[in-house]
C-alpha cells in the first residue's frame, strides 16, 4: 500500500505524483521502476519508471501520462488515496561512471525517466548535454529540473511553439558531428524516438542507451511478455532490462509486440469512459435533484 | 463415455455401502478385489468448458468408504514409501472405511500439511498409487485404490464440517524467520517454523498468495478458496505475511539477516523464467508463454472479461506446445476463454506425457485435440505482425535416452501446417535470477538452481532453499516435501542457537 503524498499535473495528460514508499526510496537506483496496480482484484499491473526518490521523505516520485485505463484511474486518485499495489525497485540500473561526455535524449514524457539518469551521469563527472523533445510547448516537461543539470540544454518541438523547430534526431546527428563527438548517448522516450536517435549515432559509433517500456505482468521474469530482440538474442525488459544497446535493439518487432492488445484495450477503454461519463450523469441528476 | 451425474454415481455407490458396510469386518483379499474402483464424479464436460468451476467434483461419503474397502491392507505398503512426505496412507484409508473421516484427517496432518490442495494436484499415478497392490492384482495402475480423491475427500470433509483445528504453537522463542515466496514451500516451512514459537514472516513478490497455486494452477482444478483457507490458518496462528515485496530488489536477503534481524531464511520463490523454443516467429502477437496466459488468466482474472483490466487474447485457434500439466492447464484454460480449437503439440507419445493422468482424460473430455509426435519448426504471421500459422514437424521414437525415456526423432521432409492464431508456450522454465544475483556467497547450478545440502541449506550459512527454485519445475508435493526438510533444519539451528544462548547467560 502506498499514499499518494503529492499530485501535481504537468500538461494536459502528465501528472506527477509523490508516493510513500521508504523501502523502494532507500534500494532504487537510476533507471529503475516500479509495478503498480490499483484495484486488488480486477486491476492490472503496469510498469512505470522512478523518476525521483526522497531517503528522507520516504517517497518516490512517478511521472505519467494518460494512456490507458489504469493511468486514467490514477489520474483521478488524490493527496491521500492509497495505491494498494506498489512493487519494486525492479530492473537493473543504469551503468554509471565518468564516460566523458553524455548526451541525453528525452521525448515527451520520456524525460521523467531521464532526469534520475542524467543526475547520476552529472555526479559521476561527466560533461551532460541535453536534448528535450515534445510535439508542442504544451507538452515539454521538467525544463526547470533539467536546466539545473545540464551543460548544454537544447530544446526543440515538433510545431516550432517552443526552442528550435526540429526532431531530436537533429541536434543529436549535430552534436555527434563535433570534433568532440559524446562518449556515450542515451535516449528515452516514445520507441520510434529511440529507433531513430539509435540509428542517428549508429554511423558515428557512439554508444546509445534505450530505456524500453514494453508490456509486462509481474515485472519479475516470470510472464516473458516483456520479451525484446536484442543482438538476435531474446532478452527480458524486467530482468534484464530495461536498458539495452539501441544499436543492437529490434525496435521494429518491439512495436509491434506494443500493440498486441491494442484492440482489446480500446474497446476497454470505451466501456470504461461510458462508465465514468454514465456515473458523472447520474450524479449531476442526483444533484439537481438534491 | 457418456457422463455420470453425481446421482448417479453416489446410487451405485450406495448399493455396494448397504451391501459391504454392515460385513466390512469380515471382507477378505478377494472380496475387497471385487469392489470396483468409484467413478470421481465431474462436471459434464459440455457444461464445464463454458465455467472456470471446478471440474472433478469429489467422492461423496459412500463412494469414499467403497473406495476406502478395496484397500487390502497389504503389508508391504508401497503406497507409504512413494509418498514424498510418507502419509501412513493404510491407516487414513482404514479409518475412511470405518467412517471416521475426523481420524482420517487427523492421520494425513501428521504428515502434510495441505491435503485438500495435494488430494487435488499430486500426480498420484506416479506416486503413491503407482505400485499400489490392488492396481498391481489387475497390472493396471487405474485400478489402484484412489488414494488421492480418499485424501481429498476428507480434507473437504473437514473442511465442509467446521472442524479444521489450527495448529498448536508453543510459547515465543524470539527467533526470527523469513520466508520468500508463499507457493507451496513456503507455506510449508512457514507452518512448520512458526509451531516451534519462532516467528515467522513470508515476503510475496505479488499481491495475492499461493505461488504457482494462485498464478499457475486454474480455478476449475484447485479453487482459490482452499489456498486462501490455507494462508488463512498461517495468518491464524500469527505469521505475518508482507505482500509487493521482491527480496533482492526491495531488499536483499543480505540485508533481510544483518539489518533486519532475521535468523534464517527459507528460499522458495519457485521456478523463473519461462523457456522459449527458440525458433522463428516466436516474438510474433500471439505468441505466449503459458506463465503469461495463465497468470493473466488466473491471477489477474482476465477469464472475467467484463470486470477485469488486464487483457487477454480473443484466441480462436490455439496452440499449446508442452506435455505437463502447466500444458494442459493452459490448453483448457484456452478452451474456457472461448477458442473453438486446441491443439496440444507434443514431441513423445501419450504414455511419456509427464502431466497428471486425471488432467489428461479431463483435457481430452473437454476436446483438446493431442497432436502426438509433433513438434513446432517456426511459427508463421502476417504483416502486421500476427500470428497465423505453425510449422509442425512429424517425429518417431528412437532409442531410450538418458532419462530412460524414448528419444524422438525428427522425420526429416514431414513438415505440415497448422493455422492458429495463438500459440502457448509451456516447455518449462529456466530459473529466476532475482535472489542469486543479489546475494553474495549463494551458488547455483549451470542452470541457476541454487544448490543444496540433504537438509536443504545453501552454500551460505542459515540460509535454505527448497522448491522449483532448487528442483527445476516439479511439483507441489516435492515443493512441500523440500519445505518439510527445511523446516526441520531451520528448527534445529535455531534450537542450538537457543541453547548455546542459555549457556552463556548462565
Amino acid at each position: 500500500m502506498a499514499k499518494i503524498l503529492h499530485k501535481e499535473q504537468l500538461s494536459e495528460n502528465v501528472f506527477l505524483m509523490r508516493l510513500e514508499a521508504p523501502l523502494i526510496a532507500e534500494e532504487r537506483k537510476a533507471g529503475q521502476f516500479i509495478m503498480l496496480q490499483i484495484d486488488l482484484d480486477y486491476g492490472e499491473r503496469i510498469p512505470l519508471t522512478i523518476a525521483d526518490a526522497d531517503k528522507e521523505e520516504g517517497s518516490i516520485t512517478i511521472i505519467y501520462q494518460v494512456v490507458g485505463l489504469t493511468t486514467d484511474e490514477l489520474s483521478r486518485m488524490e493527496v491521500g488515496d492509497d495505491i494498494p499495489v506498489l512493487v519494486g525497485p525492479l530492473g537493473k540500473p543504469t551503468h554509471v561512471e565518468n564516460f566523458g561526455t553524455v548526451v541525453c535524449v528525452g521525448g515527451g514524457i520520456g524525460v521523467a525517466p531521464l532526469h534520475p539518469i542524467a543526475q547520476a551521469m552529472k555526479e559521476a563527472g561527466n560533461k551532460v548535454i541535453i536534448i528535450m523533445g515534445a510535439r508542442n510547448k504544451e507538452l515539454m516537461i521538467m525544463e526547470e529540473d533539467m536546466k539545473k543539470i545540464a551543460d548544454e540544454l537544447i530544446i526543440v518541438t515538433d510545431d516550432g511553439s517552443y526552442g528550435r523547430k526540429a526532431l531530436v534526431t537533429e541536434p543529436l546527428k549535430e552534436i555527434c558531428e563535433r570534433p568532440e563527438k559524446p562518449d556515450l548517448a542515451v535516449a528515452i522516450g516514445p520507441p520510434i524516438m529511440m529507433k531513430f536517435c539509435s540509428k542517428t549515432t549508429e554511423p558515428y559509433n557512439v554508444p546509445t542507451v534505450v530505456s524500453l517500456n514494453t508490456i509486462m505482468v509481474d515485472g519479475t521474469g516470470m510472464c516473458g511478455g516483456c520479451r525484446v530482440n536484442v543482438g538476435g538474442e531474446v532478452k527480458f525488459v524486467c530482468v534484464d532490462g530495461p536498458e539495452f544497446d539501441g544499436h543492437q535493439v529490434d525496435f521494429d518487432n518491439m512495436m509491434a509486440r506494443l500493440n498486441s492488445f491494442k484492440e482489446i484495450e480500446q474497446e476497454k477503454h470505451k466501456c470504461y469512459l461510458d462508465k465514468i461519463i454514465e456515473k458523472k450523469l447520474a450524479d449531476q441528476k442526483k444533484e439537481a435533484k438534491g | 463415455m457418456s457422463h455420470h451425474t453425481v446421482e448417479e454415481i453416489d446410487a451405485v455407490a450406495k448399493k455396494f455401502f448397504d451391501e459391504l458396510f454392515p460385513k466390512k469386518d469380515e471382507l477378505k483379499v478377494k472380496d475387497r478385489i471385487k469392489i470396483p474402483t468409484m467413478e470421481m464424479p465431474a462436471q459434464d464436460p459440455e457444461e464445464r468448458v463454458c465455467n472456470l468451476e471446478e471440474v472433478a467434483i469429489g467422492f461423496t461419503e459412500n463412494e469414499a468408504v467403497v473406495e476406502a474397502m478395496r484397500c487390502i491392507q497389504c503389508p508391504t505398503h508401497p503406497c507409504i514409501d512413494d509418498c514424498p512426505v510418507h502419509i501412513d496412507v493404510p491407516l487414513f484409508i482404514e479409518n475412511i472405511a470405518n467412517y471416521d473421516f475426523q481420524g482420517a484427517v487427523n492421520v494425513i496432518k501428521e504428515s502434510s500439511l495441505l491435503p485438500s490442495i495435494c488430494g487435488r494436484v499430486c500426480p498420484q499415478e506416479s506416486q503413491c498409487q503407482k505400485n499400489c497392490s490392488v492396481g498391481k492384482v489387475f497390472k493396471d495402475v487405474d485400478k489402484a485404490v484412489g488414494i488421492g480423491r480418499l485424501e481429498r475427500f476428507v480434507a473437504d470433509w473437514e473442511r465442509e464440517n467446521g472442524e479444521v483445528e489450527l495448529p498448536s504453537v508453543k510459547p515465543e522463542t524470539g527467533k526470527k524467520v523469513a520466508v520468500v515466496g508463499s507457493g507451496p514451500a513456503g507455506l510449508v516451512v512457514a507452518a512448520d517454523v512458526r509451531r516451534e514459537g519462532h516467528s515467522v514472516t513470508i515476503f510475496e513478490a505479488f499481491h495475492k498468495l499461493g505461488g504457482v497455486m494462485r498464478y499457475g494452477i486454474p480455478e476449475f482444478r484447485l479453487p482459490n478458496d482452499i489456498v486462501d483457507q490455507e494462508v488463512d490458518t498461517l495468518r491464524k496462528i500469527g505469521v505475518e505475511i508482507k505482500t509487493n515485496f521482491v527480496v533482492g530488489k526491495t531488499r536483499t536477503l543480505t540485508d533481510l539477516m544483518e539489518k533486519d534481524g532475521y535468523d534464517a531464511v527459507f528460499v522458495g520463490t519457485g521456478a523463473g523464467l519461462p523457456l522459449f523454443m527458440g525458433i522463428d516467429g516466436e516474438n510474433l502477437i500471439g505468441v505466449v508463454s503459458a506463465n503469461e496466459y495463465l497468470t493473466r488468466a488466473n491471477l489477474m482474472r482476465a477469464f472475467d472479461r467484463e470486470h477485469a483490466d488486464t487483457p487477454i487474447y480473443n484466441s480462436k485457434v490455439v496452440a499449446v506446445l508442452g506435455g505437463g500439466n502447466v500444458a494442459m492447464d493452459a490448453s483448457r484454460m484456452a478452451k474456457r476463454l472461448g477458442a473453438e480449437k486446441v491443439y496440444i503439440v507434443y514431441r513423445r507419445t501419450e504414455l511419456e506425457m509427464p502431466a497428471r493422468r486425471e488432467e489428461v482424460l479431463h483435457a481430452q473430455e473437454e476436446g483438446i485435440e493431442f497432436l502426438y509426435l509433433t513438434n513446432a519448426k517456426r511459427i508463421l504471421g502476417d504483416e502486421s505482425g500476427h500470428v497465423t500459422q505453425m510449422e509442425c514437424l512429424k517425429y518417431e521414437l528412437g532409442e531410450p535416452d538418458a532419462s530412460g525415456r524414448r528419444r524422438p526423432i525428427a522425420i526429416e521432409g514431414s513438415e505440415f501446417l497448422l493455422d492458429v492464431d495463438t500459440v502457448i508456450v509451456a516447455i518449462g522454465n529456466g530459473s529466476n535470477p532475482l535472489i542469486s544475483h543479489t546475494t553474495p556467497g549463494i551458488k547455483t547450478n549451470r542452470w541457476g538452481n541454487i544448490i543444496v545440502d540433504e537438509n536443504q541449506k545453501t552454500t551460505l550459512d542459515k540460509v535454505y532453499a527448497g522448491g522449483d527454485i532448487v528442483l527445476g519445475a516439479a511439483t507441489v508435493i516435492l515443493a512441500m516435501g523440500e519445505g518439510r526438510k527445511a523446516a526441520k533444519a531451520i528448527n534445529e539451528q535455531l534450537e542450538k542457537e537457543i541453547e548455546e544462548e542459555k549457556q552463556v547467560v548462565n
